[in-house]
């Protein structure tokens, strides 16, 4: 089922929590809801499942005009950050809640009830801690229970907030996956909520990034990727050198090729893949020198100063594969020569 | 016991806590009990078995259980508004809810006996539209207890509530549950442990108290008068025998009922995922 958000504005005070937010969900995407924290991104979540009112715009789900409806007739799924398990329910009687409190003419019966809520602990894969107490599970368990429970009522769309925030880094990884394949199967339109930008790509089929409330960009995880629309959006996802020309020495970087006859803007941003690196014979003609470099499994990353007149210490990021690095056999403090493959333009 | 803890002193500790139960709890207890042996079983049994004494258990312990429960529903309420509002003059209402705690109880029952008496402030007008009489009835002795009771409730239920997560409430609602679904399946199973422990303690304040009751009960043989006056009444008699009788039965009933209490508590807590 689709959801259109339309100008929607909401302050806390006389803080803006976000402003004329448009948006446009289609049916069975799995979307990201990307950005700093503070940005908006909960509060619009929490929007779209009623636990908290606009000010001003509508929320459409599937044609229907949703923005004055309590949050127990929107028929969403939502799924906390921290779990929000009911602590007084076994994990079955959790999954069967949404069941159970249906109002008495649409309620199935308890035969029903206890199929469907082992199907969906098979679904989920923990159909052996029914009789657990959500206290006995680790968070990872928390996680997947709380995500059948949603999945109980049959949402027409499943919302998702930092739902892997609180695990840890593996667990978290492992979840990620398993999402994504369990919306694959299901084909429900998901969107989550998420500060992790390697999260949001890996997961999702369309990123929306935000910041201060409004919405940067919204794409596909390539798409934003390839062709940031402004520079916090490039900041923001994966990592990037900045070039400010009011800051720099033109003249290098007309050297190692940033500023061309392409150049459009007064910033440029470089991804670390499109440094391309080679060893200079000569302290003439070298333009960075290699101060360190880490690995990164298969990539190396290194850590590299400019050789300029003013010798701004920032450094630069360039990636390389393992390979190429072996066969330039660079150590730290060699002098390279850097030649610039392509360049994101901001003013 | 021998198991290795983490946490040091646990000797010093549980010898302090034997120290004091036996200093303070049991040795006077079993002062009581050691001079009720004084008195013989058939005694013991013609004592409590007198119809002013049974009537005077059976209005202390009644008046106890429905002040406790009064206390409890109110008791809620309050700490409910006190959690979830944030209003002006919350303060003040914090100190309010303690003062009973403070006021010397025989003040609480000058007061509330002059107010509910029937030519008081409260008195006159409820017996003049609703026919009602509350002072120096058992109704009076129920309205004292709820009075010095409610703080027990507050304080206990108050910090329960607060910890609460509300997010379990709004899981609650976006499962499509209505307020009352998640209030009864929801808030109130994880509340009711400790609304128990509220009530046990309001019940066992209730049972004992003395001051603030005496005066607005009336005190009328066979109608109004509570277990603790009749001690009184023993003691001033120099009945000590008799007033130890009393004494142990109602300290033998109390701790049963206690005891009941604790073990409707513990189940509660099990059955709601806390232990």
């Amino acid at each position: 089922m689709s959801i259109l958000l339309s100008d929607i504005s909401k302050n806390f005070g006389s803080f803006a929590a976000l402003h004329n937010i448009n948006l446009e969900v289609p049916e069975g995407e799995l979307v990201a809801l990307l950005g700093p924290s503070g940005c908006g991104k909960t509060t619009l979540l929490r929007i779209i499942a009623g636990l908290e009112h606009t000010d001003k715009g509508s929320v459409i789900i599937n044609g229907e005009n949703k923005t004055s409806q309590n949050v127990s007739q929107r028929g969403i799924g939502f799924v906390f950050q921290h779990y929000a398990l009911f602590r007084h329910m076994t994990v079955f009687e959790n999954v069967a809640f949404g069941l159970r409190v249906k109002p008495r003419h649409s309620r199935p019966s308890n035969e029903v009830i206890k199929k469907k809520v082992h199907a969906l602990l098979d679904l989920v894969q923990l159909d052996w801690l029914h009789d657990r107490y959500p206290d006995q599970l680790s968070g990872g368990q928390r996680q997947r229970i709380a995500l059948a429970r949603a999945l109980a009522v049959e949402p027409s769309v499943l919302l998702l907030d930092e739902p892997f925030g609180a695990l840890d880094a593996s667990v978290r990884k492992d979840l990620r996956l398993w999402l994504r394949n369990l919306h694959h199967d299901l084909n429900v339109t998901s969107i989550f909520v998420t500060h992790d930008q390697e999260e949001a790509m890996e997961v999702a089929s369309q990123v929306v990034v935000l910041n201060h409330g409004h919405i940067e960009q919204q794409g596909s995880p390539s798409e934003i990727y390839d062709n940031p629309t402004n520079a916090f959006v490039s900041r923001f996802i994966g990592q990037t050198n900045v070039f400010d020309l009011d800051e720099h020495d033109n003249e290098w970087l007309r050297n190692v090729g940033i500023i061309n006859t392409n150049s459009t803007g007064r910033i440029a941003h470089v991804r670390p893949h499109d440094i391309l690196i080679e060893k200079s014979e000569s302290h003439q003609d070298a333009t960075a020198t290699l101060k360190d470099w880490q690995h990164l499994g298969a990539l190396i990353r290194l850590e590299l100063v400019k050789n300029d007149p003013h010798h701004s210490s920032k450094p630069l990021f360039a990636e390389m594969p393992k390979e190429q690095f072996k066969t330039l056999a660079l150590r730290i403090g060699d002098v390279v020569k850097l030649k610039i493959r392509h360049a994101h333009w901001f003013h | 016991m021998s198991q290795k803890t983490v946490m040091p002193g646990f000797r010093p500790t549980i010898g302090f806590t034997l120290l004091y139960l036996s200093l303070i709890v049991l040795i006077p207890l079993s002062t009581l009990i050691f001079e009720s042996f004084k008195l013989t079983w058939d005694d013991y049994i013609h004592i409590i078995t007198s119809k002013r004494i049974l009537s005077s258990f059976q209005v202390s312990f009644t008046a106890a259980l429905i002040a406790a429960a009064v206390a409890s529903i109110f008791g809620f309420i309050t700490a409910w508004v006190l959690v979830r509002y944030s209003f002006f003059g919350k303060n003040i209402f914090h100190a309010l809810i303690d003062l009973p705690f403070a006021l010397p109880t025989a003040v609480a029952g000058i007061v509330l006996a002059t107010l509910f008496q029937p030519s008081g402030l409260l008195g006159k007008f409820l017996l003049s539209i609703f026919g009602i009489q509350v002072a120096f009835k058992p109704l009076g002795i129920v309205i004292a207890l709820i009075f010095i009771s409610i703080p027990f409730v507050v304080r206990t239920v108050e910090p329960v509530l607060l910890e609460f997560e509300t997010s379990m409430e709004e899981a609650g609602s976006s499962l499509g549950a209505t307020r009352w679904q998640v209030f009864t399946k929801i808030i109130f199973p994880n509340i009711f442990p400790a609304l128990l422990t509220g009530f046990a303690l309001s019940f066992a304040r209730g049972v004992g108290e003395y001051g603030s009751v005496i005066f607005i009960a009336g005190n009328i043989p066979y109608v109004s008068e509570i277990v603790p006056l009749l001690i009184v009444i023993k003691l001033e008699q120099f009945d000590i025998p008799g007033a130890t009788a009393i004494a142990l039965t109602m300290l033998v009933i109390s701790f049963l009922l206690l005891l009941v209490i604790n073990l409707l508590q513990y189940w509660a807590r099990k059955r709601s995922g806390q232990l």
